[in-house]
């Protein structure tokens, strides 16, 4: 499709210095908490957007965030991307802190975001060459060589450029718009891209062909993803590791397979039996979980799900499960369903004292 | 140019849509204006009105400041005085001409420098936001308290009478209003996404400004610019009237209109012809303005 033979100049992409064991993305207790003006008389209130939330993404892995809207998954993103200033915790990037060895300006080259709405993060005014070749030039390329990356990039993400280069925003569709927005992304030479509900705004076909398109770039381009969404069939397909979000907290994590076939976390199964079935004789017939989501403003004390959670128990009240090893294989679930001798009813019995 | 809807569910569609030459946002507005008959027609009025205001003196116009006793209130189309004689025996059509030109410099030059200050306030205050937008827009609103034909008197009635100081009331009395639709605007497109994502890929706060707010921002403060011509224009002529603004015997529409008031009844026609070129002039901008609107709004 492309017949540019001479090679095109991309920025140089962030140097990998730890080395593949070295993880890309080290999140350590990130907080951020919305203060809420309540009434005259009433104290102050804070919503809990992301409340105390560890994690970490390997070198070429793609790592899945899901949860219900609301849960701070779109929040973490936007704290990632510094987009947002966090209240508390350290995000560090290939082994370098943010701010410290790392300055915000090198970090927006290493690490890019793909927004959901595919038409509100396109400026109408330029054509869709001109968006693309803004991130370059802002990190010093020339106008002329941004241009040629521009177009380079737009048959990179499935674009014919001389169909789309001089095109406006509002006169494309939306999966295509979404290719100029991966292409965007692209187009700093990241390594690391945080696609925030990226491919949920497009219908199933299109949605599809998105992913895999994504799945051809991360190749092509050695990429990693953070991929946030709340639709959990599109995560099992393309996250190798994924985290399951719940108010705020992160209440299990692990690989998606393991996740998936042996949920620890009571939130977790709910939220897998909410999936409707493709097979008529498997229809879900009971609500997994009821209620709403209590308010992030004035969240339960313990463990946050114990309000709709079928087990909860006087001990989930009291104070909060920590995020818990259960396997080797980096399974880990806050409940104390699933930590040993916790004194939950439904707990494994404690294994000898290994310490 | 036909767009053709494109839906991209295969390959093919993808591909489908037809290449299109680089046309600039500002051309295609300009073409859209091209198509609309009002628009272009007040054009064409408003250019007439301003290029024989510019070009009075080589028109071969009587002498404006020339009264002549005996030929006081002469009807239109009396031989030698196309649109007849004021009340003190001067010609009509060459003070009519000539008043243009500093009705249309009291009628526009505060608006442009209301669009200028406002404009670059509204941007501030709605960019930065916080404690800045509280300090800029409660200030504005001190403004706003008062009815703008009030204010600019006031303001004028202070600063006292003369063409310069109702430019500087007039523009007191607009910069408000702009800072307020400016700052509306720039919250509004601050945040979008693509400001978001243009913070993302490291833009400073001046570039992202330059690149993706001014031109999303402009466009509707312009026409709203645009519109608030005719205003000035009669609250500029409103001044006049009143002694505040031109001082005789320089001819501006507002005070011609007063000095001709008291022979409304000798000879009412004279007497409207600088009403109905107030009248010409605003409704002129005001319907260029509601053009400009419609073809910039380049989704339809």
């Amino acid at each position: 499709m492309n017949d540019i033979s001479a090679p095109v100049d991309m920025l140089e992409p962030i140097e990998d210095r730890g080395g593949a064991a070295q993880p890309l993305l080290q999140v350590n207790g990130l907080t951020k908490h919305f203060p809420v003006r309540g009434d005259l008389f009433s104290r102050r209130k804070t919503v809990r957007a992301v409340d105390d939330v560890s994690f970490s993404i390997a070198k070429g892995e793609t790592v899945g965030i899901v949860g219900e809207s609301g849960c701070g998954k779109s929040t973490t993103a936007r704290l990632l991307m510094h987009l947002m200033t966090r209240d508390s915790g350290e995000i560090i990037y290939d082994g370098m802190q943010v701010g410290r060895a790392l300055s915000l300006r090198e970090l927006r080259r290493g690490m890019q975001m793909v927004f959901q709405d595919s038409y509100a993060s396109l400026n109408p005014r330029l054509t869709i060459e001109e968006s693309i070749a803004f991130g370059p030039k802002v990190h010093g390329m020339t106008d002329a060589a941004s241009r040629v990356l521009a177009r380079e990039l737009l048959g990179k993400v499935g674009l014919r450029p001389e169909n789309f280069a001089n095109r406006y925003p509002h006169e494309i569709s939306g999966g295509q718009r979404q290719r100029v927005n991966i292409a965007r992304a692209l187009a700093l030479s990241p390594r690391l891209v945080i696609l925030d509900e990226a491919v949920s705004a497009l219908d199933k076909s299109v949605e599809a062909q998105v992913l895999n398109l994504l799945v051809d770039l991360k190749r092509e381009f050695g990429l990693t993803y953070l991929f946030i969404s709340h639709d959990l069939n599109v995560v099992r397909y393309i996250s190798d590791r994924v985290l399951v979000m719940y108010l705020g907290e992160v209440v299990e994590l692990g690989p998606v397979d393991r996740v998936w076939d042996a949920p620890a976390h009571p939130y977790t199964r709910a939220l897998l039996a909410a999936m409707p079935s493709s097979d008529p004789d498997h229809r879900t017939e009971t609500p997994p979980i009821s209620g709403d989501p209590p308010n992030p403003i004035d969240p339960p004390a313990g463990c946050r799900f114990h309000t709709r959670c079928p087990f909860a128990e006087p001990l989930c009240a009291n104070a909060t499960p920590k995020l818990t090893a259960l396997d080797r294989l980096g399974h880990q679930a806050a409940c104390y369903m699933a930590i040993p001798g916790s004194g939950h009813s439904r707990a494994p019995a404690k294994q000898g004292d290994t310490a | 140019m036909s767009i053709s809807p494109t839906s991209a569910l295969s390959d093919a569609a993808l591909q489908a849509a037809p290449s299109s030459k680089a046309r600039g946002y500002w051309a295609t507005v300009g073409r859209r204006l091209l198509r609309d008959k009002v628009s272009v027609a007040c054009a064409l009025i408003l250019a007439l009105i301003f290029l024989s205001a510019l070009a009075a003196p080589w028109l071969g116009l009587a002498d404006p400041y020339q009264g002549s006793m005996i030929r006081r209130l002469r009807h239109i189309g009396t031989a030698g005085y196309p649109l007849g004689t004021d009340e003190l025996g001067r010609d009509m059509l060459a003070r009519l001409i000539y008043g243009g030109r500093l009705s249309l410099i009291v009628g526009i030059l505060p608006v442009i420098l209301a669009f200028g200050i406002g404009t670059s306030l509204g941007l501030i205050a709605g960019y930065v936001g916080g404690k800045i937008n509280t300090a800029i827009m409660r200030t504005v609103d001190v403004f706003y308290a008062f009815p703008s034909v009030l204010l600019a008197i006031a303001i004028s009635g202070a600063l006292g009478a003369g063409i310069v100081n109702s430019i500087v009331s007039l523009t007191i009395v607009f910069v408000p209003q702009i800072t307020r639709i400016a700052e509306s605007v720039t919250t509004g497109v601050r945040n979008m996404d693509f400001v978001e994502a243009a913070r993302a890929s490291g833009a400073g706060p001046f570039t992202i400004m330059r690149v993706h707010m001014l031109g999303n921002v402009l466009g509707p403060i312009f026409v709203y610019a645009t519109g608030l011509i005719s205003v000035s224009m009669i609250l500029a002529a409103g001044l006049s009237f009143l002694g505040l603004g031109t001082k005789p015997p320089e001819p501006e529409w507002g005070l011609m209109l007063n000095t001709l008031r008291t022979a409304i009844y000798i000879n009412p026609w004279v007497a409207a012809l600088p009403g109905a070129m107030i009248f010409a002039v605003s409704i002129g901008f005001n319907l260029l303005s509601d053009g400009m609107r419609s073809a910039m709004d380049i989704r339809n």
